[in-house]
């Protein structure tokens, strides 16, 4: 492979192709992550509309701006949006930008496949944001679209919604595909499975899960496409079925789903602190362990979303304790990184910042969750604001501001320019302030009892929705900040050194910055 | 670097092979799940056929177990139906007879399914139906009336603990459904004439 390199250093010293040519055919893991970036950038303002319009309608009691019919696929758009349009993209993004460059491979082992796993997705969302625009209406089921409300009630574009699924789907299982083969057989020599860098490990046990579950969720939607069409009756108990098979199927892909969404994040932590801290990672293998158990656990424990569902005392027993076991691990990794920092020679530059905001904040989106697991007390928060708040603090304030903190730590060595710190600790401030203004309230209004997925809701739920919209107004137009960031970075930054951090180390900071279209087209040596 | 291209081709294919398994363990959980309720009498499903063996069919009159019928219609189902009795007190091992009755009140052909469950679970493979209306979908002509038998044995042995079983029925209207089709035209097919006058060409042309 080498010798093929070798001869085509001579072809490629004019640099990439030229137009739009390039990025349709390009099979460079760093064109492909620049991509995912941007596609996972826009999906992002598109869902964050979505959720603008959301927080509009329930800044006051009573109906203003849309229909419930309206309301029901913005709550369910905005979902799904952000979780399989936004979030899943841009942590994918990161693994191809960053992963052959932590483990000194020239490119992904899959190159073309890592192209096509790309562009699927554009078609994909295209397909399913259209059916917003159909006679019929978006989908209105919530972003868990149980059957038979996705079923025996759905708008017609619910097949359209099924084949939306199916190709996010199949991107995302062969993109696991790819980082599995990269990072177990083109890593540079030296570099054992225990000296590779966390957000490699983090990314190899999510690819596993993705592989896993990903093609459970594909087997739930086809189910649903032939109770549709085909007349079979899966989740219709007029024929033999039962709708809670639906939700045993999907919550068995839901579960390592949510933690696909954050071990990447807990990656990026570790790296940021690390830098910041100027030390080492207190405690690596601990963190690879506690990373592989609870995505172990993690398969465990899906009918914790359903403890409500009529499920016998021995199942609600089993799935509370094991989900209360995931937050031993869990809290391993908090300690570790709170331990990199002690007697850490620490700066607080914008990505610090996020991390730091990451550990504090998605501890308390986890707290929420250990008081979710006791099944009995879930009876009272289940479907309830209690949930919402739980889940935006990991999702938001957890995955969201660990991709926040990779992009501006990465960003120099992707383009060579230094963003604008003052900035940068705007867009911080704004957001954790925004964040934590939008959904810190839910905690309460899910307690004082105000349920899910309605337009419209009783008197006393008025002030804590007020809060709410206005953090999230605050949150969202935050974002355009960001976007004004990333492209001033590029337009007037100060130019970028190869180090970038004063405490960076591994080997994707060795290569200049931004870095080369081609790298290591020799492997590095590890010690 | 020849053999790491042959190692990631190895990777890649058991990789994608795991993908194509878990597509079909989704499908698998389908029987998986009914197997494991069947088994467990989680989900109060009534289990498949039951034959007695003459010893099982004593009555065992030190034991008393009550008995009780719940019926529901779904939500889109206009028909009237019931039990025409609350409860019984059966002993395990005798055979007893429950009615029910249905009645299709509109102006069309319909057919029903009627899905039983049994509370609590654990007594669910322990109560045998051996005759019942829920066994087969059931076609009403306009304004038709039925009663139904449901025959029944409380297993003889029955976990001591349980001394309530209730039985749930919940009618579903499968009209439109392949299985309700197929039905209303054998139905049909044996010459059971619509009942309401003013039907004329509307129920009698075979759903």
């Amino acid at each position: 492979m080498s010798a093929v390199i070798e001869a085509h250093h001579d072809d490629h010293d004019h640099g990439p192709a030229k137009g739009i040519t390039r990025w349709l055919y390009t099979t460079n893991h760093k064109d492909i992550g620049s991509m995912y970036l941007w596609f996972s950038f826009i999906m992002f303002l598109v869902g964050g509309l979505m959720a603008l319009v959301i927080r509009a309608e329930l800044f006051q009691p009573g109906l203003q701006f849309v229909e419930p019919a309206f309301f029901n696929q913005m709550t369910t758009n905005h979902g799904l949006i952000m979780v399989f349009g936004a979030i899943m993209p841009a942590f994918v993004g990161l693994a191809n930008w960053m992963v052959p460059l932590m483990i000194g491979a020239p490119d992904m082992a899959l190159p073309r496949m890592n192209n096509l796993s790309f562009w699927i997705l554009p078609f994909a969302f295209t397909m399913l944001i259209s059916t917003l625009f159909m006679e019929s209406g978006g989908p209105n089921f919530g972003w868990t679209f149980y059957a038979p409300l996705s079923t025996t009630y759905a708008p017609d574009s619910v097949t359209y919604f099924i084949f939306a699924v199916h190709l996010a789907g199949a991107s995302s299982i062969m993109g696991a595909i790819n980082i599995i083969a990269t990072i177990l057989n083109m890593r540079a020599p030296g570099m054992t499975l225990m000296k590779m860098p966390m957000f490699v490990w983090t990314w190899l046990i999510t690819a596993y899960l993705l592989i896993a579950v990903m093609p459970v969720l594909a087997g739930a939607v086809t189910m649903m496409l032939f109770d549709i069409h085909f007349g079979t009756s899966f989740f219709d108990a007029s024929g033999g079925g039962d709708p809670v098979l639906f939700q045993h199927v999907f919550w068995f892909f839901g579960h390592p789903e949510v933690y696909i969404m954050i071990l990447p994040a807990f990656g990026i932590v570790s790296h940021i602190i690390s830098t910041f801290a100027r030390k080492p990672l207190f405690g690596y293998d601990s963190m690879v362990y506690a990373t592989a158990s609870i995505a172990f656990l993690s398969f465990i424990v899906w009918a914790h979303h359903m403890f409500t569902v009529g499920m016998p005392l021995a199942g609600e027993l089993f799935f509370m304790y094991a989900t209360m076991l995931i937050a031993v691990p869990t809290g391993v990794k908090v300690f570790n990184w709170v331990s990199t920092m002690w007697r850490g020679s620490m700066t607080f530059e914008t990505p610090m910042l996020f991390a730091l905001a990451f550990i504090f904040l998605f501890t308390i989106g986890g707290f929420s969750g250990l008081m979710l697991a006791i099944a009995p007390a879930d009876f009272q928060y289940h479907d309830t604001y209690f949930v919402v708040a739980h889940f935006h603090y990991v999702l938001v304030s957890g995955a969201l501001f660990s991709i926040f903190g990779a992009v501006y730590f990465w960003l120099p060595k992707w383009t060579g320019y230094m963003y604008d710190e003052g900035l940068g600790k705007l867009h911080f401030w704004l957001s954790f302030i925004g964040v934590n203004v939008a959904f810190f309230p839910m905690h309460f209004s899910g307690l004082a009892g105000m349920p899910r997925r309605i337009p419209d809701y009783a008197l006393q739920f008025a002030d804590f929705n007020a809060w709410s919209t206005v953090g999230a107004f605050v949150f969202g137009l935050s974002q355009l900040l960001f976007l004004w960031i990333l492209v001033q970075a590029t337009r007037a930054g100060k130019k970028a050194t190869t180090e970038v951090w004063e405490g960076s180390e591994g080997l994707e900071w060795t290569v200049p910055s931004p870095a080369p279209y081609h790298t290591f087209a020799e492997p590095p040596k590890v010690s | 670097m020849a053999e790491s291209a042959g190692q990631t081709k190895g990777t890649v294919l058991r990789l994608a092979l795991g993908g194509v398994g878990m597509f079909g363990f989704a499908f698998a959980l389908v029987p998986l799940y009914d197997v494991i309720c069947e088994v467990t009498g989680l989900n109060g499903k009534t289990g498949g056929r039951y034959e007695a063996a003459p010893a099982a069919l004593k009555p065992d009159l030190s034991r008393d177990v009550q008995v009780r019928f719940v019926t529901n219609t779904n939500a889109a189902m206009p028909w009237h139906f019931g039990a025409k009795q609350g409860g019984m007190t059966v002993n395990p091992g005798g055979v007893n007879v429950a009615m029910f009755y249905a009645e299709n009140p509109t102006d069309r052909p319909m057919v029903a399914q009627t899905i039983p469950s049994i509370a609590p679970g654990r007594a669910a493979s322990y109560f045998h139906k051996t005759e019942c209306f829920c066994f087969d979908q059931q076609v009403l002509m306009p304004g038709e009336k039925v009663e139904m038998p449901m025959r029944f044995i409380v297993d003889r042995d029955l976990p001591e603990g349980v001394v309530t079983i209730s039985l749930s029925y919940t009618m579903f209207d499968i009209t439109d459904q392949a299985s309700g089709r197929y039905a209303l035209e054998k139905a049909l097919a044996t010459k059971r004439a619509p009942v309401a006058s003013a039907a004329g060409d509307t129920g009698a042309a075979g759903g």
